[in-house]
């Protein structure tokens, strides 16, 4: 029976899975009383609704509802993470139809690291939280030109990293490595137009490839035409000597030859 | 405004009018710019020569790092980042290597710490000269350019000496370091550490208390500690800016908690304070440097941690060892299988705060990994940082920001 392939995941695969094999996660634990993070999780639970927390690696994750984004970022804040590391979106359409959201926290003065994340149905929209963090100015511009996560009340909601006419999420887990069909043909397009796709031809990938019918890019040794003339697989005559001229090469023999004693 | 749809004899310009009413010019600074160093193109709106708006575009490197990293192996992936901070590479191998390790929970042994934190703090020195040479370049001064890259050839050489590249080191692996220091070579640090702190003398010489360098630099592009916290400014412009945040201090991670350093700070936030900064950095940067000659010397051979779920074993042991083959060979080909789960992990690059968030589903690919890099925040600034500027001072802000377009578009 043919191995079923993910049509959603064009990402590559391992090719070797062992069914015995159980693989470990990173140990999750409970914020306790006497955990780091308690302070911190108390007040963030009294002014959000968080549904899960635990600490993973030595740093809190906060789970919270997509529309309390903004309110959960809030709360972090006031309880003195005054800085968004970081923040982007993790790609769970196939198993999940949706996206996790990141928000990579950081508390200079608690010496605590935190993240709050969140899950964004395909489709759905979120708030914009750069009138906490500006910093997520371009992280949310990034995201949403990389996943397509439109965000609302962002003050220049436009793509940062590709084209702002590019076609397609690049990081989404359906988006093949080498571009979709509008990716590998945008120069031509955008250029040129569509019409000439079949003038140009579509794009080598490979840097050793040599055509050997093409006589305007390539000549082959013993096989020499005229740039643009027709391949022709019938050796051509090697003469080192002008066309009905002088005789350059063949005269010069090696006894005739003189040798130089010293340079002069 | 309203003519301006996009057609093919006007097309699309960032929704920018060109000509307008209210007598402000706009004016497109890049992406070809010398003083941008790397493809940033400024869209600025000016008021005489005053800035009223900036617009940095970036994307023109973007090569696609994070999606390439989805589908290649944890080790396949550590040569790509040496192509992010192409200035410092070591120091992007070693925020990859820590985060899988922290993944791993692994640790490396003692020998390839002290040669990873040689390394790292040689990169630092690397680029801040880098930094110190074209910033000053940009800003008007030709010698200290040529002094600058003299002293940065002797690390280059030293980093050559040890790895085999200038460039792209990739001289840091998942677990250790692939190489012991060459014979000889500690001496050689050793020399250029006796004579470094005297050249960083020379460059404060020629600009410290030069009038032009300080005309163009003091007072300009100063930057709140509120401002660079909310825009996520890390590194120099941070603790140019009065606060104390140095992960190397705060959140230690290889030697760092064994090597006497200070972490210099400034509290005016102009760029004549981050000069200051960059210039004791690069002295602190010598301290530790010949501190840890002497970590290596005390320290016991053994370079690659023992993890055989994970890492392959010794070259002698593989080609001696008929298990230690077999797991090289899935390692190589299979690649590793890391726990499920989620870290991030910070480290002090020369520029700032540089993040790996790494997504693991167990497989041997990471399912998501997220480069924080410090340049990508710095740069986001620039549409606050520049307003009120005049047009001159964008050429200050580029050069002393420091920030490396191959980090920003990954």
């Amino acid at each position: 029976m043919r191995r079923y392939q993910d049509k959603h995941n064009v990402q590559k695969q391992a090719y070797y899975t062992d069914r015995f094999n159980v693989q470990p996660s990173l140990p999750r634990f409970e914020v306790t009383e006497d955990s780091l993070f308690n302070a911190t999780l108390l007040h963030v639970k009294g002014l959000v609704d968080v549904l899960e927390a635990y600490v993973e690696a030595g740093q809190l994750v906060v789970w919270v509802a997509p529309k309390a984004n903004v309110s959960a970022l809030k709360a972090f804040k006031t309880a003195g993470y005054e800085n968004l590391s970081e923040m982007s979106a993790v790609d769970f359409i196939a198993q999940k139809g949706g996206f996790e959201v990141f928000y990579q926290l950081l508390s200079m003065e608690k010496h605590e690291r935190a993240r709050v994340k969140c899950f964004v149905p395909q489709g759905e929209t979120l708030h914009s939280v750069t009138e906490v963090y500006k910093s997520a100015n371009w992280s949310e511009r990034e995201m949403y030109d990389m996943f397509g996560i439109l965000l609302e009340n962002h003050p220049y909601m436009k793509r940062l990293l590709m084209p702002d006419d590019w076609q397609g999420h690049p990081l989404l887990k359906t988006y093949p490595l080498q571009g979709d069909e509008a990716a590998q043909w945008y120069e031509i397009d955008t250029i040129f137009g569509k019409e000439y796709r079949e003038v140009v031809g579509p794009e080598n990938r490979d840097p050793a490839r040599v055509d050997a019918r093409n006589t305007v890019d390539f000549s082959r040794i013993g096989h020499e035409v005229e740039s643009g003339a027709p391949y022709s697989a019938t050796p051509t005559a090697q003469e080192y000597q002008e066309k009905g001229g002088i005789a350059v090469v063949s005269k010069i023999t090696k006894e005739k030859a003189k040798t130089l004693k010293e340079r002069p | 405004m309203e003519n301006q749809s996009p057609n093919r004899l006007r097309p699309f310009f960032e929704n920018i009018a060109f000509e307008r009413e209210d007598n402000r010019m706009v004016i497109n600074m890049g992406p070809q710019h010398p003083s941008a160093h790397g493809q940033l193109r400024l869209i600025l709106e000016l008021d005489g020569e005053m800035i009223t708006k900036a617009v940095p575009c970036v994307g023109y490197m973007h090569r696609g790092m994070e999606k390439m990293a989805e589908n290649m192996i944890y080790n396949e992936f550590l040569p790509t980042t040496d192509r992010m901070d192409y200035v410092a590479a070591s120091s992007t191998n070693y925020g990859f290597a820590l985060a899988v390790e922290k993944l791993l929970d692994i640790q490396a042994p003692r020998r390839a710490e002290v040669i990873r934190t040689m390394l790292l703090e040689l990169n630092r020195l690397t680029s801040h000269l880098l930094w110190l040479a074209t910033h000053a370049l940009d800003v008007g001064a030709m010698t200290i350019f040529l002094y600058a890259f003299r002293e940065r050839e002797y690390i280059l050489d030293l980093i050559e000496d040890y790895c085999g590249a200038r460039l792209t080191h990739s001289a840091v692996r998942i677990g250790g370091v692939p190489l012991d220091l060459p014979e000889g070579w500690t001496a050689k640090l050793a020399a250029f550490c006796e004579k470094f702190p005297s050249d960083i003398d020379d460059y404060e010489g020629l600009l410290t208390k030069n009038r032009i360098w300080k005309m163009r630099l003091e007072g300009v592009g100063v930057v709140t500690p509120e401002q660079a916290k909310s825009w996520g400014c890390t590194g120099v412009i941070l603790r140019g800016s009065g606060v104390e945040w140095d992960i190397r201090k705060e959140e230690p991670y290889a030697l760092y908690e064994e090597l006497d350093f200070d972490v210099p700070v400034a509290k005016e936030g102009d760029s004549y304070a981050r000069y200051l900064v960059y210039m004791e950095e690069m002295r602190q940067s010598t301290r530790m440097l010949k501190q840890l000659i002497r970590l290596y010397q005390e320290s016991e051979p053994g370079i690659m941690a023992h993890a055989p779920r994970y890492l392959s074993a010794p070259k002698e042991q593989i080609m001696t060892q008929n298990y230690a083959l077999m797991q090289h060979f899935v390692l190589v080909t299979q690649g590793m299988r890391p726990p499920k789960g989620e870290v991030y992990v910070a480290t002090e690059s020369p520029k700032g705060e540089l993040g790996f968030y790494i997504n693991s589903q167990g497989d041997p690919y990471p399912y998501r990994l997220k480069v924080r890099a410090p340049s990508f925040f710095h740069c986001a600034f620039y549409q606050e940082w520049m307003v009120g500027l005049y047009l001159a001072d964008v050429v200050t802000i580029l050069g002393n920001s420091n920030i490396i377009l191959g980090e920003i578009d990954r």
